[in-house]
């Protein structure tokens, strides 16, 4: 049983380059929305926590102290006072929409996770449509911010829901032209092959919008896409990372639900276990949006300088890896390498910390959690130098560690930006990145098709 | 090039039914629902169906298009129109107009026409052969790119063209009906 | 029972025309002007519905470029979106004036 198991295991992992809904494998497929759902559940829990240490330390604070070994057990505090707190329904509310709301926008927030890419056949499903897919769903969080506004019953919300919709939708053409410019880069490359990912129609070369497709396109230019026609690809990157923190209503686009200003916007009446589907669907959106542009302009699951390889090495049983195609330069071993030593660092920060905590024997159970916690990092440093896990899981920790910056980034305007007033930030939507959008799309396209224009122009002939 | 299809489509049957239903539903809710809100409610549920109808029908662009416009777009320009000319009164008034029985009556006649037509005409089962439903749909969007762009294979550019200036129209339209001052 | 598990064309034609059947049933005899709309969206996907099931058809026919309905129900969307502006927006015209959204007080014209 056992054997059979791990052959069963080793057969999935070893078969053909295809996603589990690519290949119509439902098993494969529910394991894989198992993990990518425990996964985001930790990642949003972590996100609680490290959103209040950064900024705490940010204002020069310490933040969470005291729940667990530098409050890391403060999340779990967090749930289950949510979970325990009273549901109160305001009086004249419409009971149904005001029960559905939280659940069209966690809805939403989660199935764009179906065509997000972690590794090359690392995806629940690889979309025709990725990308197309992924915008769309995600505007479906508009109905539900919409209805839980007018759903509560009450002026505030209302306010805040209709300022926030507003702001999503002006933000959305922005990210859709930033998005527009960058499948035009895809098509490019192997001309004579056509293309990449789900999409290719013989001989002629266009581009793609399936996420895998899309870096795959930048593994076979050699080049993340934010260096791409410099500085091109650099100015779609910066419009789609300020339209995505508008899109998500985060600092410092975040009027509609700031409390100073409309005592928290359109989830202002939603107590304990709804507002905490709002809060798990803002997370889970931050990250979804984040994981849009790391794949789009910051090459996915690929290393940094993916073109550059370096002489080929031999090192006995730790490189080359298993698979005959991979590729063997010394650059592609050292990068290899960085996944153990970056979780070898965090252990040991957990012990340094260790080291630092006041020495009172009411202290003892926090000092042997975090010492605990470290070693358990250490571990999976260690873990990950095995070079079966190394090879599969690297895609994974590069991509994993591409959005984990975009969060840190989150975080950081969140301390240090001041909020946008509502008509400044509806400006800088319609009258600053739609037209910056317009131009960066024709100069985009001017560099990625000249030479068919100029074929074109010359007669030479239809390519 | 894209070969038959590598896999093929898993518990179709069970699906098929499932999104009907939830369509059907959806469309008797929508009619049938005294407030406004409700009715949109339920007509996103029957358009998200339809949009997975589309994909089992191996059509992911229309599907994509449908989810962005349709659910994301129209529907929510609906939800904004029935909140602002929401009054509370329409709530407790008659739900049905004066003339709800000669429209049944019309819409039963149709009824018995689309009966008519497709019990009469499936017998022998000539009326759609089933041709082979090989094709998946890996390449869908740059199919539709070809038939709508391309210079050799492409028919319809002004078609496109003609619905751009459309929604040219519509946004100018809707602007000036909309505002209080013109 | 093989008829019922075995989906063809014909299976969407018939759930095209039911919903066809019920949007047409809310035209006719709902009141307010804005489910009266959200009808004539349910009849125009019930159109959808039976263009890209036609264009599945065709296309097992004449290869896999003839996606003609495919394009046909993207230009229905695209008609139903502006024509659901432009409607909307006769309707918070007409709002403005009479403070009433039922089909039977439109009836500035009569007699």
């Amino acid at each position: 049983m056992h054997d059979f198991l791990q052959q069963y295991v080793l057969n999935y992992l070893d078969s053909k380059g295809l996603t589990p809904g690519g290949a119509g494998n439902i098993f494969w497929a529910t394991v894989y929305i198992l993990l990518v759902f425990g996964g985001l559940s930790v990642a949003v829990i972590a996100m609680n926590w490290l959103e209040r240490k950064i900024l705490a330390h940010m204002q020069v604070r310490l933040g969470p102290m005291r729940v667990g070994p530098h409050g890391l057990l403060q999340p779990i505090a967090d749930a289950l006072k949510l979970l325990l707190k009273e549901d109160i329904i305001p009086a004249e509310a419409d009971k149904i929409i005001f029960w559905i709301a939280p659940f069209i926008v966690v809805l939403a927030a989660f199935t764009v996770f179906v065509v997000v890419p972690f590794g090359p056949t690392h995806a629940i499903t690889d979309m025709n449509i990725g990308i197309l897919f992924m915008l769309g769903v995600s505007s479906l969080s508009v109905l539900g911010i919409v209805t839980a506004g007018w759903a509560s019953n009450s002026h505030y919300p209302l306010i805040g829901a209709l300022r926030s919709s507003a702001q999503m939708v002006s933000y959305e053409v922005a990210m859709g032209l930033a998005v527009v410019s960058v499948i035009m880069m895809t098509s490019l490359g192997s001309i004579a092959t056509g293309l990449y990912g789900a999409g290719n129609i013989g001989s002629q070369a266009s581009g793609t919008l399936s996420m895998i497709g899309i870096v795959q396109a930048q593994q076979e230019q050699g080049v993340w896409f934010v260096f791409k026609f410099f500085p091109l690809g650099l100015i779609g990157f910066a419009m789609f990372a300020i339209a995505m923190v508008a899109e998500t209503n985060r600092a410092p686009f975040d009027l509609p639900e700031a409390e100073s200003e409309l005592t928290a916007g359109f989830h202002t009446e939603y107590s304990g276990f709804r507002w905490s589907l709002f809060f798990l669907a803002e997370y889970s959106a931050m990250i979804a949006v984040s994981s849009i542009a790391v794949t789009l302009w910051l090459g996915g699951w690929l290393r940094p300088f993916p073109g550059i390889h370096g002489p080929s090495i031999a090192i006995p049983h730790i490189w080359p890896p298993a698979d005959p195609t991979a590729p063997t330069g010394a650059l592609d071993f050292v990068f290899a390498l960085f996944p153990g030593i970056a979780f070898l660092l965090l252990g040991a920060m957990c012990f340094y910390n260790v080291r630092r905590m006041p020495k009172h024997p009411l202290f003892k159970i926090q000092t042997v959690g975090l010492a605990g916690f470290g070693a358990v990092l250490g571990l999976i440093g260690l873990i990950m130098f095995i070079p079966p896990v190394r090879d599969r899981v690297g895609d994974i920790f590069w991509f994993a560690a591409k959005v984990a910056a975009f969060m840190y980034l989150y975080i950081w305007y969140r301390g240090t930006f001041p909020r946008y007033r509502f008509d400044q930030l509806m400006k800088v939507g319609w009258k600053v990145l739609l037209p910056m959008g317009l131009a960066l799309l024709v100069l985009t396209a001017v560099f990625a098709m000249h030479g068919e224009l100029w074929a074109q122009f010359t007669g030479a002939g239809h390519p | 090039m894209i070969p038959s299809v590598t896999n093929p489509p898993v518990a179709t049957a069970f699906f098929f039914y499932l999104l009907a239903a939830t369509m059907i539903i959806g469309g008797i809710l929508v009619i049938t629902r005294k407030n406004a809100i409700h009715s949109a409610m339920a007509l996103i549920t029957a358009l998200l169906a339809q949009a997975g109808l589309y994909l089992m029908l191996y059509a992911p662009f229309v599907a994509g298009v449908q989810i962005i416009l349709y659910a994301g777009g129209i529907m929510v320009l609906f939800l904004f129109v029935i909140m602002l000319i929401n009054i509370e009164r329409t709530v407790k008034e008659r739900q049905f107009n004066k003339q709800w029985l000669v429209g049944i009556a019309a819409a039963a006649a149709l009824g018995g026409l689309f009966i008519a037509v497709y019990t009469t005409a499936t017998k022998g089962k000539a009326l759609f052969p089933e041709g082979s439903m090989t094709y998946g749909e890996g390449d869908n969007t740059q199919r539709i790119a070809l038939l709508l762009f391309d210079s050799h294979a492409g028919q319809y550019m002004f078609a496109f063209e003609i619905a751009s200036l459309l929604l040219l129209v519509a946004i100018i339209g809707a602007v000036v009906m909309a505002k209080k001052r013109i | 029972m093989e008829t019922m598990l075995h989906i063809t064309t014909l299976h969407y034609l018939v759930l095209g025309a039911a919903l066809f059947l019920l949007g047409v049933i809310g035209v006719l005899t709902r009141r307010n002007v804005v489910i009266v709309l959200m009808s004539i969206e349910l009849i125009l996907n019930a159109v959808n519905l039976n263009l890209v099931a036609f264009s599945r058809y065709w296309q097992g026919i004449h290869g896999p470029s003839a996606l003609h309905g495919q394009v046909f129900a993207i230009f229905v969307i695209t008609d139903a979106a502006a024509e659901a502006a432009v409607g909307l927006g006769i309707l918070i015209a007409f709002f403005r004036n009479k403070e009433t959204v039922n089909v039977d007080e439109v009836n500035l014209l009569k007699w």
